[in-house]
């Protein structure tokens, strides 16, 4: 290489040797694939957060734990599937997770709708997922938890604790029922749990 | 020749790791019994749970702390060919180490820490178990420095020359460890310590689990940089070859130092109190961090294949039957080369930002991480351990073939027990539950896996009970044999230039990747309002 050029005046000001940029070139292939792949992945999770919006359940939003029963939001009156929607249609359902349930134990959400789950913690950590289902979201205390999902299916799912909080852990689920547009219709007590 | 300070560290270090593994082992398999639901009688969540919190700590703290300590000193004695600089600190630290393990153990095993190898707070354990775990990471730093003095002092009585890969190797180790171990530390000594002996009532849990994912990530290239330093220096010499770039070695090295670091959060993605935008960066770093591995892939095949060939391998596969898979530290390469490959498509799918919400905390998570972990990683600490073995005692191994039955069932069982537990994690089972309770008929599709799972589990604990049985025989009835000589020195194929050879730049740009991802991440949690809790029982 000509010693006058720019990439070799770069390499003597780094003191990089020669020896350390003559890659055999098998490697230097297998290198490019590498970051190749690497790139792709990064790639396409990128287009899916920015244009898709595919993101996990970030939210930063704190409260006060032991007076979650004060609270406007999370008073035991006020869980549960909510009664008005918000403006663009999404459905809100609130829970208070504690050991060991998530409160209240059972809720019917239609399908095919936006469904926003907030979930505020009352005692240790917690971690709320939906088998089969990308709802899922780890519930801290003193933190609120937001986390927007699409059932697609109909049908009886547990909404199930993932995070080891004591010795109840194995039992603490409760009931999420998705129903068919028709049995949401139907189900004219819109949240208010029997 | 190995002096004797060097062998009794090494064999006593590695002593407390075996004796460790083969007693979790035991819980391990304890576990997959009591969780299947076959044996209603043994079935009892707070045994279930002190077994957990007693097998995670044991297998990812105890285990993987000592062994890399005494072959750390083993590897450098051997590579700059010096004495341990420093004995009587090694002792020390040795000790320290020793005395945390054996405080946590009380609180562990009377079931007064099961907080899990994790111990999210709120939920508090015996402060013992606290004083220990920080005293185990202390004792490790006294190692940490040593092998950062004597990295420092080989080079000053030779200057211009090229630092043995093993023992570079082993300095990144040093470094990365200084650099992951900080987190866990300050959550400890801020946090836990004064919460958990009553001097203050509150624990901020957002900052906690910040602090934790900090160490959480680079604790397994912790971890995985012995097994990688055995692929790199031993492997391709006991293959009968060579291996095919000193210089690419020392790269992956690297890369694994600055692009291991910074990658914490991908164990938040689910967590509420980090943002998308922190998330995405330490993504994207956690892809970043495959490239070394998919680069020590290639050149570690590669220099297997050129073994092969020259043993007289032909065709695009013949060198793979040529390979001598009699060797055990050749077996165990090409089986944890196995399970990393397996294991790390399961990675991707655990790395990959939104898409983690499907398996999060589910039995997919402990199904990926035993294959890394217990698969590739373990599978060359057995490895490494028949390979010294003979030259720590002057003896010969006690039995070339139960070493290779042994290597061979660690992968059956490891494959039985890890295939289910991933089909399980993707049929929505959660990882930490004791007991199946859940009143749904999709747990019906979990029984046969979770039966599976039991036989993998006998296997692999027949397997660890072989493997210090060989070792233990080795010591007590080997064959002395004076010929067993020390390592044969890996020669640097190439001087390379002091960016290769010295840790100064890349710990710089450590520090600006750190307080770059971790800067805001941390100080919200100072600058914005938290509730924090108080203690609960569990």
């Amino acid at each position: 290489m000509n010693p006058n050029s720019w990439i070799s005046k770069i390499r003597s000001r780094l003191g990089l040797c020669e020896q350390d940029l003559q890659i055999e070139h098998l490697e230097k292939n297998w290198l490019y694939v590498a970051a190749a792949m690497v790139a792709f992945m990064v790639v396409i999770l990128g287009i899916g957060a920015l244009f898709l919006h595919l993101n996990p359940p970030s939210h930063w939003e704190t409260i006060e734990s032991p007076s979650l029963h004060l609270s406007a939001e999370f008073a035991e009156d006020k869980l549960g599937v909510q009664p008005t929607t918000l403006p663009d249609g999404t459905i809100q359902v609130t829970l208070v997770a504690a050991r060991y349930g998530f409160y209240p134990r059972e809720i019917f959400v239609p399908v095919d709708k936006n469904i926003q789950f907030r979930i505020a913690s009352l005692d240790v950590i917690h971690g709320a997922h939906i088998p089969m289902t990308n709802m899922g979201t780890m519930i801290l205390p003193g933190h609120v938890s937001e986390v927007t999902t699409v059932f697609p299916k109909p049908g009886e799912y547990p909404l199930l604790c993932n995070e080891y909080c004591g010795m109840g852990h194995d039992h603490m689920w409760s009931k999420v029922t998705v129903l068919t547009q028709d049995e949401w219709a139907a189900h004219k007590t819109g949240g208010k749990q029997p | 020749m190995i002096d004797t300070t060097t062998k009794r560290l090494a064999l006593f270090n590695f002593w407390i790791a075996f004796g460790s593994f083969a007693l979790a082992s035991v819980f391990g398999m304890y576990q997959v019994l009591e969780r299947s639901g076959l044996l209603k009688f043994i079935e009892s969540p707070a045994v279930y749970f002190a077994s957990v919190s007693t097998h995670g700590v044991l297998m990812a703290f105890v285990l993987t702390t000592f062994f890399i300590m005494g072959f750390g000193y083993y590897t450098a004695t051997t590579s700059l060919k010096t004495p341990i600089w420093n004995p009587v600190l090694a002792w020390a630290g040795y000790a320290v180490s020793l005395t945390g393990v054996v405080l946590a153990a009380i609180p562990l095993l009377l079931g007064k820490a099961s907080v899990l190898y994790t111990f999210y707070p709120p939920i508090q354990a015996n402060v013992l178990f606290y004083i220990g775990a920080t005293l185990l990471v202390v004792g490790s730093w006294f190692w940490t420095v040593i092998m950062i003095v004597m990295f420092n002092k080989w080079k000053k009585a030779h200057p211009g020359e090229t630092v043995p890969l093993p023992m570079f190797a082993t300095t990144t180790n040093a470094y990365l460890w200084a650099w992951t171990s900080v987190g866990v530390a300050l959550e400890s000594v801020f946090q836990l310590l004064p919460w958990s002996l009553g001097l203050v009532d509150t624990i901020d849990v957002g900052l906690a689990r910040t602090l934790f994912a900090w160490t959480l990530h680079p604790i397994v290239y912790f971890w995985l940089i012995p097994a990688y330093i055995a692929l790199y220096s031993y492997v391709p010499i006991a293959a009968g070859g060579k291996l095919f770039s000193d210089k690419l070695a020392r790269v992956a090295f690297l890369m694994i130092l600055v692009f291991g670091l910074p990658i914490g959060f991908h164990h938040l993605y689910m967590d509420p109190q980090q943002s998308n935008i922190a998330k995405f960066g330490h993504m994207v770093g956690t892809f970043a961090v495959a490239l070394p591995t998919l680069l020590t892939g290639f050149t570690v095949i590669a220099s297997l294949e050129m073994a092969g060939r020259k043993r007289g391998g032909k065709g695009l596969f013949g060198w793979i039957g040529a390979l001598p898979w009699q060797n055990p530290m050749v077996l165990a390469a090409i089986l944890s080369l196995l399970m990393l490959v397996l294991g790390g498509f399961g990675g991707m799918v655990n790395a990959s930002y939104a898409m983690n919400a499907m398996v999060h905390n589910t039995a997919w998570v402990p199904g990926h991480f035993h294959l890394i972990f217990a698969g590739t990683v373990v599978t060359m600490y057995l490895a490494v351990a028949y390979h010294l073995w003979p030259k720590l005692c002057g003896k010969q191994l006690f039995s070339n073939d139960l070493a290779l039955t042994q290597l061979w069932t660690w992968f059956v069982g490891m494959a039985i027990m890890t295939t289910p537990w991933h089909v399980l994690g993707l049929l929505g089972m959660p990882r930490r539950i004791s007991s199946v309770q859940y009143n749904s008929l999709l747990t019906l599709a979990w029984e046969p896996y979770e039966l599976l799972m039991i036989i993998g589990g006998l296997v692999l604990l027949g397997s660890a009970g072989l493997f210090v049985y060989i070792l233990f025989k080795t010591q007590t009835e080997g064959v002395v044999d004076a010929s067993i000589t020390e390592e044969a020195a890996i020669v640097a194929d190439a001087p390379v230039s002091s960016w290769l050879n010295n840790f100064i730049p890349w710990n710089l740009l450590i520090l600006g990747l750190m307080m770059l991802s971790y800067g805001w991440p941390i100080l919200q949690f100072f600058v914005l309002k938290t509730y924090n809790p108080t203690a609960w029982g569990y």
